[in-house]
């Protein structure tokens, strides 16, 4: 379904990413892991367009996608969430999942001023649709509150509702679990996997060991920009690149 | 739901377009009880300020620039409704559109460019363009009738009714701003007012859900040009003269002042904040006098201390604590 070929992406000539290649299946939970700074985030970013690659080729459904811009990808149903959440301050909970229907939302402003039937019974869908959406999460209760005053686990939830609430084709979420509790970790834990149950294709970077092991079918290793190892959970498990690479990292490996 | 809940519920529901109903009602009477010639010009003033401010507020509210630049859109309605219905013997209604859209192809061809800057940059590009139509207004004086304005406006007429006393330039006048502010309020309400919202509060998240920001902005600021152009145009109109001194510089900071005044993001406070800054210098000699220092200062300290401006910011600082102490309570 996406399919990064040798991509390179230099920061100041230090490379973040060198010759990374791999793919994601359609239906499938596809997990990124590595050490800190091994360029997970930076992958994300060059597949969705929020960063450019230097070298090396994207395709998605078989059109390269390569340094297209984040908006038109977004368009294509890419959705993704950010590590170090991006929300919007000073909207509600509820504004802010609805962003995530701005693909379904219509681009006309001329309609939106004039506001026709169409357009008033699109919003009340899309009001129908991300109240849905914060039902999963667990957040109707919080619906009219400024995302700004809520605890960091219910804006990371926020960010996740936000991104499947338009139901993409594909998601990219960067670390949803970290700095969760517990009780959290297990709630978006079980929404991975009942979107998995779904279908959704996913693709997962995360470095909660038992999450990602849970879920994916497929794991990438990342370790200095570099794809050091791919396969099944219990293939990555074993191989002893992995082990090295984590070694004195994280004892979750063993 | 009990009926008293469903009364609630359908005010809670309705509550923008109950309260547009509710303000036409008292801009409709008001004038029939104290008519007074004075006032009306002054709130026929606010009325065309609210135009101007409430296309400025989208622009700096929701997407999250700044223009001050403005009081040139202003300018251009003014004299290019002015110059064409007078010298040129063109009808004055079609006019207002023409201009409007002369003014939106020019904000277009001075936007192109400009958005792509940010913070000073494009505060100071907008400037510069300000300063340009002011010279030119100043200058061009065959066109313009240079420093000392511009004569002999013709009033507008619907047959042989003219628009030629405060009171029916009230209606006139009003009416136009309430259709602004209903337009504006649809808007900040759909999925492209949203999409603006989220641009000024994280351009690359913004990005990232679909929004096309580059484009978003460039027109955000024809819609601002437009309707300042349409205020300008009736502003001529009403008083059938126009002088470069409107146009300033000065008159831009004015209108980002009352943007700041009545609240970013906020389409009621555009009225606010309009209507405001349009009375006290009338009312308290001091402002009058010190205008223009005044009204920087205003702008510094709200914005030093309410980022949002004064009315969102005071509203977003109760919402914040009831929510805060909603937290405590659960
Ligand atoms: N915008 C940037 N400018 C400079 N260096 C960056 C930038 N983004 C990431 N890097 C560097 O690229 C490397 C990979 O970062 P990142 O993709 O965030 O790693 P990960 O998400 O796997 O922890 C790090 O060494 C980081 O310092
Ligand atoms: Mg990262």
């Amino acid at each position: 379904m996406l399919k990064v070929t040798s991509l390179c992406r230099n920061f100041g000539g230090l490379p973040a990413l060198s010759e990374v290649s791999f793919s994601l299946q359609r239906g499938r939970v596809t997990a990124l892991i590595g050490p800190n700074g091994a360029g997970k985030s930076t992958m994300i970013n060059c597949i969705t367009g929020v960063d450019q690659p230097d070298a090396g080729r994207v395709e998605y459904l078989g059109e390269e996608i390569t340094g297209m811009p984040a908006y038109r990808v977004a368009h294509l149903g890419i959705a993704r969430t950010f590590q170090n959440l991006r929300l919007f301050p000073r909207l509600s909970v509820l504004d802010n999942v609805l962003c995530g229907l701005t693909v379904q939302g219509g681009k006309s402003m001329f309609g939106a001023l004039i506001r026709p039937p169409q357009v008033r019974n699109r919003e009340r869908r899309l009001r129908l649709k991300a109240m849905s959406a914060l039902d999963r999460f667990g957040l109707t209760d919080l619906a009219d509150w400024p995302v700004d005053v809520l605890a960091y686990g219910d804006r990371k939830r926020v960010e996740l509702a936000r991104a499947i609430v338009s139901e993409p084709s594909l998601i990219l979420l960067d670390e949803p679990v970290a700095g969760l509790n517990h009780e959290e970790t297990a709630l978006v834990g079980h929404e991975i996997r009942a979107l998995r149950a779904q279908g959704y294709t996913l693709l997962l970077v995360e470095h909660d060991m038992d999450l990602v092991m849970g879920v994916s079918d497929h794991v990438v290793v990342l370790d200095g920009g570099r794809c050091i190892a791919s396969g099944t959970p219990d293939e990555v498990r074993q191989n002893p690149l992995v082990l090295e690479a984590y070694l004195g990292r994280t004892a979750v490996m063993a | 739901m009990t009926g008293r809940d469903k009364i609630l519920y359908f005010l809670y529901l309705h509550r923008n377009g109950l309260t547009v109903l509710a303000l036409s009602c008292l801009l409709a009477i008001y004038p029939l009880i104290y008519g007074n010639p004075y006032i009306l010009g002054l709130t026929n003033l606010i009325g065309l300020y609210t135009i101007v401010v409430l296309g400025l507020n989208l622009f700096i509210g929701y997407a999250g620039q700044i223009s001050l630049g403005h009081a040139a859109f202003f300018a251009l309605g003014a004299y290019g409704s002015a110059i064409l219905t007078t010298e040129w013997g063109f009808w004055p209604w079609p006019t207002i559109l023409l201009v409007a859209l002369g003014s939106g192809a020019v904000a277009l061809l001075v936007g192109i460019p400009t958005l792509r800057l940010h913070g000073h940059y494009l505060a100071m590009a907008t400037l510069g363009f300000n300063i340009v139509i002011y010279t030119v207004l100043v200058q061009w004086d065959e066109l313009t009738g240079g420093p000392s304005g511009f004569y002999g406006v013709p009033s507008l007429a619907i047959g042989s009714w003219q628009f030629d006393s405060d009171l029916k330039l009230h209606y006139l006048v009003w009416a136009a701003a309430l259709v602004c502010l209903t337009l504006a309020l649809n808007l900040v309400r759909s999925g492209v007012g949203r999409g603006l919202a989220a641009l000024a509060g994280d351009e690359v998240a913004a990005r990232s859900l679909g929004v096309d920001t580059r484009t978003a902005k460039v027109k955000v600021f024809v819609l601002s040009a437009v309707l300042a152009s349409l205020a300008g145009s009736l502003y001529a109109h009403t008083f059938g003269f126009v002088s470069p001194d409107t146009f300033n510089i000065f008159a831009s900071v004015d209108f980002v002042t009352m943007v700041v005044v009545g609240g970013l993001g906020s389409v009621w406070g555009s009225l606010f904040g309009a209507a405001l800054l349009t009375w006290l210098p009338e009312f308290i000699d001091l402002f009058e006098s010190y205008k223009d220092i005044i009204h920087g200062l205003i702008l510094v300290v709200v914005l030093m201390f309410l980022p949002q401006g004064l009315v969102t910011g005071l509203i977003d600082l109760a919402r914040v604590r009831l929510a805060r102490w909603r937290h405590r309570r659960a």
